[in-house]
């Protein structure tokens, strides 16, 4: 076989290992997704036709939800680091077969940032400005063309190992250590750099006294090191029951664990920050005033979101902590859902909201997202999650359903097992 | 001031060849891909073309951008119903422009925002406002937590408030200038930061940098009334702006690159406002600077502005 027809044979076979063989929540799953991103087209349509003005951002918050959701998805697609280091650096067994999932998740992430800040843009038309080459990237000082740059390469890497080690297994050959090897160990710094980047956008700016803050890079990393995780687990424990995917117990323990201290850690990153802010009480305590209850009388939004995402992530934290919660199959889950909400609301509403209000002349205006924002947002997830499930069914059928006779031990080979 | 020479004096990249270069030829490629993208079906027209393709304004040859501003000038002509001037003034050499604005003056009547508004074209619905005119009380001094942009009295000053209009300060060291992902922003040589509004993508990440709330989005598609419209405009100020980039006050760069002061100084009832040339030892701005107390807004930001707060009386 030439490789042009290998790779058509890839494409097709695997194309229909997506659509094909599914059951009947699966095809609704597909369905509930593509209604998803159906509507979110016509919000979107909308809101090209109209512009930005049909968002609730005003010039005096000027960055909201859409913005806020691709900060929390960076944070998920640099958490498929949580499971690619102790896979790869450590050898450790249990949790290698899962750190294929863990990039899959980290290119439907990614794929869903880059829409998140495609739908941001007022201009989407002149995307091509910001392109090496053709356009023109204010380099160095421009900490958003960095982002820009490390959030495609951290694409690409994601993309090219999870497809070949994929490509891989559909032909039950045996893949090129030496290739994969040194993109994954390269996966590692770049996933903190995502994140990183990321945070330095905001914290570059003077302007802005919530974010103008050291510890922001470490609050992020810390935060994305519970949510992505947390999501990863459930998905686990569905694959394990409608699939031949395996994975044991102690595996899921051991990402609980590992959850629990990063959880530990944010939570001590923010008690620093909010110790701070109320002990030296200067004038830039009225952006948490604003987070926590409200300005001038008037009651804030988002202080209920506040409060709910901080106690999502206190009861979260004790129950991964204590081992008897998090290896209980009910509370762990619980806490998986909390985490996840709990970095949520951290991410999407409670970091910027508060940034922009009051604003730098010191006006509140109470942002809270238009129709317009959620649907788009939710199209936008619906894209991220229909390219997840698509992958992860792809992925699950070559390596755990595929007649071992016919790709000899492809579950073996997908894995870059050192043995 | 000194008379202007009125030829484009912008650096010249290279002399541009017969044919596209190549990254003509990829950005055709990209517009033809999107084309082929729209699903609404309708015709791609020569405007449109040329809009996608319009290069930064830095990129532009002194030929391409006299065709530049000849194209705008048909177009503008064409939806105002009236002639339409659009001028690449370029920085006077030996000018670094002030402005100096006496608070004990100020009365807060927001002539200034409304003459700017018709001096550079902002648009009317929905309102944009270069200037924000803020009211704070005289007891607590200068507290934006206190402030108020949006007071409304039948007649102002309001017992026991003073008032303090913020505009751009034209920092010299401007946040709003690092951040631009696409450089499309940038601080010229008499001090002036512009914002090229074909260049702009829109992302907002300069609005979160500046310290002073300055800058303004389009968020809708900006509407001028065609009797309203002032046609004596500037490449990188009053020029008609796009829905989805971001404009801000240029110190009237239409009018003080010409030697004219800025319409917020001729407006004001008060006197407040003063401007001029920081280099020129004789100015009224340099003689503020030397001799009151002059006040810059957020100092401890290290942003510099050419904006000078102060007590003349």
């Amino acid at each position: 076989m030439t490789l042009i027809s290998k790779v058509g044979n890839f494409v097709t076979g695997t194309a229909r290992m997506a659509f094909l063989g599914g059951n009947k929540v699966y095809y609704a799953w597909l369905a509930f997704l593509a209604a998803c991103i159906v509507q979110a087209l016509f919000a979107y349509a909308h809101q090209y036709d109209r512009g930005l003005i049909s968002t609730s951002m005003r010039d005096s918050v000027s960055w909201g939800f859409y913005i806020g959701n691709f900060t929390f998805l960076v944070g998920v697609a640099a958490a498929a680091v949580l499971l690619v280091v102790p896979a790869y650096v450590y050898d450790w067994k249990p949790i290698k077969e899962v750190a294929l999932f863990g990039e899959l998740l980290a290119v439907a992430s990614i794929v869903m940032c880059l829409l998140f800040v495609l739908v941001d843009m007022g201009r989407p038309d002149r995307f091509w400005h910001i392109l090496p080459f053709i356009g023109r990237m204010n380099l160095p000082s421009a900490i958003m063309a960095w982002d820009a740059i490390v959030l495609n390469i951290y694409l690409a890497v994601n993309l090219v190992v999870a497809s070949y080690l994929v490509y891989c297994g559909y032909h039950g050959i045996q893949y090129n250590k030496k290739f994969v090897w040194p993109l994954v160990i390269f996966s590692i710094p770049m996933a903190i750099s995502i994140h990183t980047v990321t945070a330095f956008l905001y914290n570059g700016m003077a302007s802005r006294p919530y974010w103008n803050s050291a510890i922001l890079a470490p609050r992020f990393i810390a935060s994305a090191f519970c949510s992505g995780p947390a999501l990863l687990l459930i998905l686990f424990q569905i694959l394990r029951k409608v699939s031949a995917f395996e994975i044991k117990d102690e595996a899921i323990h051991k990402v609980a664990e590992l959850m629990a201290y990063a959880m530990g850690f944010n939570l001590f990153l923010f008690g620093a920050e909010v110790f701070k802010e109320y002990y030296s009480n200067t004038h830039h305590l009225v952006h948490y005033e604003y987070l926590f209850a409200g300005l001038h009388g008037e009651p804030s939004p988002i202080a209920w979101y506040a409060w709910m995402s901080l106690a999502f992530a206190v009861i979260s934290f004790f129950l991964f902590l204590i081992p008897k919660t998090r290896r209980n199959i009910v509370t762990m889950n619980i806490g998986c859902v909390l985490i996840y909400a709990s970095v949520y609301i951290e991410k999407g509403i409670a970091l910027i909201i508060p940034g922009f209000t009051p604003d730098q002349l010191g006006q509140v205006y109470a942002y809270v997202p238009s129709s317009t924002e959620l649907r788009v947002a939710a199209g936008v997830f619906g894209v991220g999650f229909l390219l997840f499930t698509l992958m992860v069914k792809v992925s699950v059928a070559i390596l755990f359903e595929r007649p071992q006779a016919e790709a000899q031990p492809a579950h073996a080979e997908a894995q870059p097992a050192r043995a | 001031m000194r008379e202007l020479p009125t030829l484009p004096a912008m650096p010249a990249p290279e002399p541009t060849a017969e044919g596209y270069t190549r990254r003509e030829a990829l950005v055709m490629g990209l517009f033809a891909l999107a084309a082929a993208a729209t699903t609404t079906g309708c015709a791609v027209d020569r405007q449109a073309f040329d809009d996608f393709v319009a290069k930064h304004f830095k990129d532009l040859s002194p030929a391409e951008l006299q065709d530049r501003l000849a194209q705008m000038e048909k177009r503008y002509t064409e939806s105002y119903g009236k002639p339409v001037k659009v001028s690449a003034t370029p920085a006077q050499e030996g000018v670094l422009f002030g402005y100096a604005l006496d608070l004990s003056r100020c009365i807060g009547c927001r002539r200034c925002v409304y003459g700017c508004v018709e001096e550079n074209n902002q648009s009317r619905d929905p309102q944009t406002h270069w200037i924000t005119v803020l009211e704070m009380d005289k007891e607590d001094g200068v507290n934006l937590q206190n402030a108020n942009a949006f007071y409304d009295h039948e007649t102002v000053p309001a017992p026991g408030k003073f008032y303090m209009p913020v505009a751009c300060q034209q920092c010299e060291n401007p946040p709003c200038v690092k951040v631009c992902p696409v450089a499309a922003t940038w601080k010229e040589p008499d001090g002036i930061v512009v914002i090229d509004y074909d260049w702009c993508i829109g992302c907002r990440c300069c609005i979160s940098a500046c310290p002073y709330g300055a800058r303004r989005f389009n968020w809708g598609t900006p509407h001028i009334p065609k009797d309203e419209f002032n046609p004596v405009t500037e490449y990188l100020g009053n020029r008609p702006r796009q829905r989805g980039v971001v404009e801000k006050c240029s110190f009237c760069i239409q009018r003080v690159r010409k030697g004219l002061y800025p319409k917020c100084v001729e407006v004001c009832p008060v006197g407040a406002r003063k401007f001029g040339n920081q280099l020129d030892p004789d100015s009224e701005i340099r003689y503020i600077i030397e001799n009151k107390r002059v006040y810059i807004l957020k100092e401890e930001l290290n942003t510099q502005p050419k904006f000078f707060y102060y007590y003349g009386l």
